[in-house]
């Protein structure tokens, strides 16, 4: 019955915030301190919605890994089964009975654990507490191991039975080599039997801590909330150190490699290393990217691969910017007896580009729209928590939300010429080709 | 010269009526017949603008299926005005996203911009209501692009394959069977004639609708939706088919061998949806049973199968509350190791028989309504999202103010409603199951090549 009457209390409250929601939002205004355990807060006020989003970003991805593919996922996916006194059972009703959304993920740089609550107490309340304890003390129970394990067991064998799962893995492994970007972030069979709990915990008591945490809040809560809500969910956590920098990759000679798989199409992956978080280079690859196939079918790739021959239905690259250098990427999927010819044409498409460069208006026409699409990049709390837990997570500089338009429009052809020139060596690429015999 | 139908301010009061209103929501009528739904939202100087037809692939006949999807697909290649490709050119210069989609019962094209180019995308998408040129270059190119779509969303995917199989041996009449891309055949059997047909019979103001949510003034999305589509003529667009699909007299089964290396399960009832169902209550009732299975990791899917038996990795259920025709109440799961599908199906209909037998507790039915006024708080703060609940029911033929109502709806819901459409409706007469059944990967057939080795020269320096 508690629950039916709160309802109607949300119902007012919405009601209320509703009303002077209707005032135009500017910019959003990052404010940013670190709690006294060093994580590092980006906060958003905005109380257009009686909701909050608080994502604890960690750098705890696969990169950290070491020996144990698999490890830094694992760790992030156990956070969720069990924290405290609440086994899985518990900590899911305990959330779900409130309509708190809580989530986590890891990737290859970053690990995190988000939740989207309503805002008033004392559901929000409930919600912090109870992150501040899945990132403290998470339980690491035997049962809730195994079950993670096989789930992650599951997962891989899905990756592996579609091409372009496979597909992605090779080019990975091949272009990073012994880097810890090069193997599978969700780990492998092998590697994923061997995890047991005390590498888990020793995980997690090195990376889950202070120091190595960023905090992105976005939502109806005021300044000094705020402060106290990231006091309250670093509160259980060692101040510990921030991981290492890691290595840079080191460059890889070109060449391909194909494989058979029973597939009516092949997926094509070309690239290189690209860039880091920070690199000078940035925005002229980011903006020259955007004409050579970042915006898909406004594109050079989109035109030649899709739109001229009816290729592919998914045509794309990009440049993924990372701690260390991310990699550079052209894709495409086509049927088996039409690969080659999309590779080709792929193939002379960065070429040329590399040689030529952008059309002035094909250059002016992508940052028009990068320029005039960024606010619908950072148009609601949900996509302002992802924006701002990035900017954290890489260390960029506070006003990066008004650097980036300035900084797009101020690419000139020249910059765009010479950092692909610089940075892209078409014959260096490596190429992946998974897929079916052509009929 | 406008019929004003109505304007309907959402902030109402208590009644719990009001829940997903972030704004008032206003709605009009051209006297063309197109429907026009606005919804402000003034967050951020942003728009999004959806136009929604009524036709999809359940409007579609046996050996035309995919038709709607590529029909799609054309309205980017070109109109009177404007060569192919340059929609999507003229969007993007303006910092614009922009896209579409088809479902069995509608297709709708959408662009995302900033509030001052309102103008321009209702004359774009206006322009293309009626000027498409259907060029047979543009249209055998795009048919190659929508084969590889097939290929990579349906043929190259186990699980995509296990429903579309499923679809197609659980309805012996519904036009759900369809697969929205189409069958492979027909894609190759297409004609430019077929396609401008469709487009003809159905691309006309009157089964339209166009839902703008944003920061935006309605009267002023009224007189520039009355600029662009107002002198579009109403046409006779045909009663779309309504096949009443025919008692099913016992479980179904389908098997589908696909390289895979994960076994899995996918099962569905026939259900009605609110649209369908007498009384309505049942349509909720169902949508509540599916919370109660489903709502996240609390709910009883997650908690028994996953976590106490261990036999699944991951299992769901869901139910569509809002379709043009009856749908299925649907099921899957993946098995742990050890474990077989068989082994989940008999897990899930043992679920279904504790739903028919056992009035669900108080604090599942609490859960499932605190989560849906939540859900509706954190929906609000996507435009797009709100756009598309919106245009959705219009386009299956229901009122959005059904929006509004859905709390109220699911927490007038008893526990005895929940056991009697479980005992009417999940029952095995009316059950499909289609298992996946993994077939090797390497062509050779023997077992796929173990990980991390990889084969392939490398060639280079």
């Amino acid at each position: 019955m508690t629950v039916v009457r709160d309802s109607a209390r949300w119902l007012l409250l919405l009601l209320l915030s509703l009303l002077s929601g209707l005032l135009p939002a500017a910019t959003p205004q990052l404010q940013s301190w670190t709690t006294s355990k060093g994580a590092k807060v980006i906060f958003v006020e905005t109380d257009a919605l009686p909701m909050l989003d608080v994502r604890v970003v960690f750098d705890a991805g696969s990169a950290r890994d070491g020996e144990l593919a698999g490890l830094a996922a694992f760790t992030n996916a156990m956070l969720t089964e069990g924290a405290g006194e609440w086994n899985a059972d518990a900590l899911a009703s305990r959330l779900e009975n409130r309509g708190i959304d809580m989530g986590s993920g890891s990737l290859r740089d970053m690990a995190w654990v988000s939740v989207r609550t309503l805002s008033e107490e004392p559901t929000r309340e409930v919600a912090i507490t109870t992150l501040a304890k899945v990132l403290a003390e998470p339980r690491f129970d035997a049962d809730a191991i195994d079950r993670v394990r096989e789930q992650m067991l599951v997962a891989r064998r899905q990756l592996l039975q579609k091409p372009g799962g496979i597909a992605s893995e090779r080019f990975y492994r091949t272009l990073y080599g012994e880097h810890p970007y090069a193997h599978p972030p969700g780990g492998t069979e092998q590697s994923l039997q061997r995890v047991d709990k005390a590498q888990l915990r020793q995980f997690h008591r090195q990376y889950y801590v202070g120091a190595n945490a960023v905090i992105a809040m976005v939502g109806a809560v005021d300044r000094a909330t705020a402060e106290q809500i990231a006091e309250r969910v670093t509160a259980g956590l060692p101040k510990g150190q921030h991981a290492p920098d890691l290595p840079e990759p080191k460059p890889v000679k070109g060449g391909e490699l194909r494989e058979v798989f029973p597939s009516s199409q092949t997926h094509i992956l070309i690239g290189q290393l690209g860039i880091r978080r920070g690199d000078p280079d940035y925005f002229p690859l980011y903006v020259g990217n955007h004409v050579l196939g970042g915006s898909s079918l406004v594109s050079i790739l989109g035109d030649e691969v899709r739109n001229k021959r009816g290729l592919s239905y998914s045509v794309y690259s990009y440049f993924s910017a990372m701690r260390a250098a991310g990699p550079f990427v052209m894709a495409a999927q086509t049927k088996n007896d039409k690969a080659d010819e999309a590779l080709e044409v792929m193939r002379q498409t960065l070429a040329d580009f590399v040689q030529q460069g952008p059309a002035k208006e094909a250059l002016d026409a992508a940052k028009k729209n990068l320029v005039g699409g960024f606010p619908l990049q950072i148009a609601n709390n949900g996509k302002i928590a992802q924006y701002i837990a990035m900017i954290g997570f890489y260390d960029l500089p506070l006003d990066w939300l008004e650097q980036v338009p300035r900084r797009i429009a101020a690419v000139t052809l020249a910059d765009v010429r010479d950092a692909f020139v610089r940075r892209i060596d078409p014959d260096r690429s490596i190429t992946v080709v998974v897929g079916g015999k052509a009929e | 010269m406008f019929q004003r139908l109505l304007l309907v301010m959402l902030l109402v009061g208590l009644s719990g009526s009001a829940l997903s209103a972030s704004a008032p929501t206003h709605e009009f009528m051209l006297d063309n017949g197109m429907k026009v739904i606005v919804k402000e939202d003034h967050r951020a100087p942003v728009f999004v603008s959806q136009v929604w037809y009524k036709i999809g692939s359940s409007y579609e006949e046996a050996g035309r299926t995919g038709l709607s999807h590529l029909l799609e697909h054309m309205m980017f290649k070109g109109t009177k005005t404007y060569p192919p490709g340059e929609f999507s050119r003229i969007v993007a210069a303006l910092g614009g996203t922009e896209n579409a989609f088809t479902g069995r019962d509608y297709t709708a094209y959408f662009e995302t911009l900033s509030v001052d180019h309102l103008d321009r995308a209702l004359e774009l998408e206006a322009d293309r209501m009626r000027n498409v040129t259907f060029d047979p270059k543009e249209f055998k190119k795009e048919l190659a692009v929508v084969m590889e779509e097939r290929r990579m969303r349906t043929d190259d995917s186990p699980t995509g394959l296990t429903y579309e199989q499923l679809m197609a041996v659980g309805w012996r009449a519904s036009p759900y069977q369809n697969p929205v891309i189409g069958w492979m055949d027909d894609l190759r059997n297409m004609q430019i004639t077929a396609l401008k047909r469709w487009y003809d019979m159905w691309y006309q103001p009157n089964n339209a609708t166009l839902v703008v949510v944003g920061d935006v003034d309605p009267e002023q999305v009224l007189a520039l939706a009355k600029k662009h589509f107002g002198s579009i003529p109403a046409a006779k667009v045909p009663e779309p088919r309504r096949p009443v699909e025919p008692v099913q007299r016992g479980i179904t089964r389908v098997v589908v061998k696909a390289p895979a290396k994960q076994p899995y399960l996918l099962m569905g009832y026939k259900v009605p949806n609110v649209g369908t169902a007498k009384p309505d209550w049942e349509s909720y009732a169902l949508a509540v049973a599916a919370a109660v299975l489903d709502g996240g990791a609390s709910a009883r899917l997650s908690r028994e199968l996953v976590r106490h038996q261990k036999i699944a990795a991951s299992s769901g259920a869901s139910y569509d509350t809002y379709s043009r025709l009856p749908g299925m109440f649907l099921f899957d799961g993946s098995p742990t190791e050890g474990h077989t599908t068989a082994d989940i199906e008999k897990a899930l209909r043992e679920q279904i028989r504790r739903l028919r037998d056992e009035p669900v507790s108080r604090e599942e039915l609490d859960r499932v309504v605190t989560q849906a006024i939540a859900a509706k708080v954190y929906q609000a703060d996507s435009i797009f999202y709100q756009a598309m609940e919106i245009g959705m029911l219009e386009t299956v033929g229901l009122d959005w103010r059904l929006l509004d109502k859905e709390i109220e709806r699911l927490r007038a819901v008893t526990p005895e409603q929940v056991q009697a459409v479980a005992r009417k409706y999940l029952v095995e007469d009316n059950l499909t199951v289609a298992t996946l059944v993994p077939q090797p990967t390497d062509q050779a057939g023997r077992p796929g090549v173990a990980l991390p080795v990889t084969k392939g020269v490398m060639y280079g320096d």
